[in-house]
């Protein structure tokens, strides 16, 4: 039998009676696993995770993390997992060092115990050198580490990371990524992490689910939804004037020809960089000679135009969510 | 890699969160004089301007009737004891000296029996006692407020720190700010000149320090439990403006419920501000009556109980959506 880290079955959530913000939304997630929701803002994803942490009650459908249900076991799923929201928590009066001890004082760990967990965790996270220092002396980078090392000061088991790298600059985020990367390595940890960065879940997650409007859209692992909406796209561009898409055409693997005005071909096909030399090769047997040639492989921010019909772009949200998001990314940025 | 799970007892364990989120709440406001000085400012502006210029006690005093002239009073000589021939003459500044030392007595006389206490001043101070302890107690709900709207909330949460603890932290640390605002308030009032009076000892203080945590841990779970789900701060603003003025008026803080008329003595009668201002001020500047101060303990005792209790229960339930 395969144990699943986290299950969900049918989850939904409504607001106020009839503002549905979760739909019926159905994953596992194997443990050892990063598992991405990939959506806009207020496509659902933190309330999501808000229900799998226990912090909200599920409207209908259940949902359980190792075996344990999330509103029958909250107290057991609570000492399981660990969390780190999309906000900064930590308390910017507190050193960086007191605010672990505080996570931990949360999880009842005896203090001895914290006190190594956190000197670990924060040379895990590279923090050793600030550890004495106030939080609100951290930049955004630091912030988001120390927020990692909050939510592993109980060992958890399965780790819930809600926007990892909201409102980091472009070298912060791939240094987030890297220790995430290392986290899974080094605890062999479960990981749902919500993002709406297309490169974030590609580069990170083991599977993703596209989630719009409450719903998910499909899901997959990166490759598998890429290759779903089909093909490589190549552009080739020929010495010769003449029309030649029906020699490209025949070429197995090809699945559309178009041909440009200015004489170069959109050619839409799987594999792109097996077939490539195939075509050069049969162009070169009919006299054609190739001048130029791209290959460019689809991107999920494809995946996402295809299931959802349009650009991922942020929906609307509740005042609340914008202010809090709007402290996030002011923090983030200093 | 091995999970080392925390199998503690339950109660050590939320002992150990309690402390972990009063002391967080406690740097902070240490952290922030500005907080605590904006909070007392109030309080003491009363106490010092109006509790001073409000001199009850000298509307009939010397000073108001130095100008009173009081013509020579002639009084027949079989009127006196014993009766003398004639008529005597008092001459009128002998009268007027004599009216004014009897009218202050009797406006002394009658504040002390109105109050409590011949000044005003004493009466006053020992009111914003119970002021600084209601503004710090029904603020406590925004911290819950802003908790949850910072993320901070969702975090404490989601991890296994029973609910209880949540709640008991904001309580304890709006007692633990109303006592020490109270002591600024009372050492201020002792050397502005406040009259204790000669049953006040050490102990007194003690006990002082017992009803403001009572009290105040009754009014603040009645805010958090307000607050539990509320998302806007606004609102919560809005039902703080609402409640303190009342509260603060329909008792005796300020002046004493007998003055008020029925119905107002009847509001005055059940409203928890003023039996822990009695009880501060049975402690302070009255002579005990041990009688009364008890009555007052077991008010505040019971509504202590019941509102904590009641914020509890609605933690439990409410606290997560």
């Amino acid at each position: 039998m395969v144990e699943y880290a986290i299950v969900a079955e049918n989850l939904t959530k409504m607001f106020n009676g009839n503002i549905v913000a979760v739909d019926n939304v159905s994953f596992k997630v194997n443990e050892g696993e990063i598992f991405g929701l990939l959506g806009p803002n207020g496509a659902g994803k933190t309330t999501t995770i808000n229900m799998l942490t226990t912090v909200l009650k599920p409207t209908k459908g259940r949902a359980s993390i190792l075996g344990y249900d999330v509103v029958k076991n909250a107290s057991m799923v609570r000492r399981l997992i660990g969390v780190v929201p999309q906000e900064y928590t930590a308390d910017e009066d507190l050193t960086g060092f007191e605010n672990l001890i505080l996570c931990g004082d949360l999880y009842g760990i005896p203090r001895d115990v914290s006190k190594k967990l956190a000197i670990e965790l924060l040379e895990l996270m590279e923090l050793t050198k600030f550890k004495d220092k106030k939080v609100e002396t951290y930049s955004g980078g630091m912030r988001r580490r120390l927020e990692l090392a909050c939510g592993l000061i109980n060992r958890p088991r399965v780790l819930f990371l809600d926007e990892p790298t909201l409102g980091l600059d472009v070298q912060t985020r791939s240094a987030i990524w890297n220790y995430i990367k290392k986290l899974k390595e080094e605890y062999n940890i479960t990981i749902l992490m919500t993002t709406h960065y297309m490169e974030e879940a590609d580069s990170l997650c083991d599977r993703i689910a596209i989630i719009d409007h409450g719903k998910i859209v499909v899901s997959g692992t990166p490759e598998e939804l890429k290759n779903s909406v089909g093909s490589d796209v190549m552009e080739i561009m020929i010495r010769e004037k003449e029309d030649v898409t029906e020699i490209i055409e025949n070429i197995t693997y090809v699945k559309e020809v178009h041909r440009r005005d200015d004489g170069s071909y959109i050619v839409k096909l799987e594999d792109g960089e097996t077939v490539a030399p195939m075509i050069i090769e049969n162009l070169r047997r009919n006299g054609y000679h190739v001048i130029k040639l791209s290959i460019s492989k689809p991107t999920l921010d494809e995946v996402f135009l295809t299931y959802t019909g349009r650009a991922l772009r942020d929906s609307e949200e509740g005042r609340e969510a914008i202010l809090s998001q709007r402290i996030t990314l002011k923090k983030a940025r200093r | 890699m091995n999970i080392e799970i925390y199998d503690r007892s339950v109660f050590k364990a939320m002992l150990q969160g309690f402390w972990g989120l009063t002391s967080r709440e406690l740097k902070k406001w240490m952290k922030e004089p500005i907080i605590l000085f904006m909070a007392i400012i109030q309080p003491i502006m009363w106490m010092v301007l109006f509790g001073k210029s409000m001199n009850i006690g000298a509307i009939f005093s010397s000073s108001t009737i130095t100008n009173m002239i009081i013509p020579d009073i002639k009084i027949p000589g079989y009127l006196l004891n014993p009766p003398v021939d004639g008529v005597v003459t008092i001459p009128g500044s002998v009268a007027s000296e004599i009216v004014r030392n009897m009218l202050s007595g009797i406006s002394s006389k009658a504040v002390e029996s109105v109050f409590g206490v011949s000044d005003y001043f004493s009466y006053l101070a020992v009111g914003m006692i119970s002021m600084i302890t209601i503004f710090t107690s029904t603020f406590s709900g925004m911290s819950i407020v802003w908790d949850r709207r910072l993320g901070f909330l969702y975090k404490v949460l989601s991890t296994p720190v029973p609910r209880t603890a949540i709640i008991l932290s904001k309580m304890f640390n709006a007692a633990i700010r109303s006592i020490f605002q109270s002591t600024i308030i009372l050492l201020l009032a002792i050397f502005l000149g406040i009259k204790f009076s000669p049953t006040f000892s050490l102990m007194s203080l003690v006990a002082i320090y017992i009803a403001i945590f009572l009290f105040s841990a009754g009014l603040s779970s009645l805010f958090l439990a307000f607050a539990l789900r509320s998302t806007r701060h606004e609102t919560q603003m809005a039902i703080v403006n609402l409640f303190t003025m009342p509260l603060m008026f329909t008792s005796n803080a300020f002046f004493p419920t007998t003055l008020m008329p029925e119905w107002l003595q009847g509001i005055a009668r059940v409203n928890p501000v003023s039996y822990i201002t009695d009880a501060l001020r049975q402690l302070t500047i009255y002579q005990i009556n041990y009688e009364i101060l008890l009555t007052d303990f077991i008010y505040l005792t019971a509504f202590a109980t019941i509102l904590s209790t009641i914020g509890i229960v609605l933690s439990w339930k409410y606290l997560t959506k």
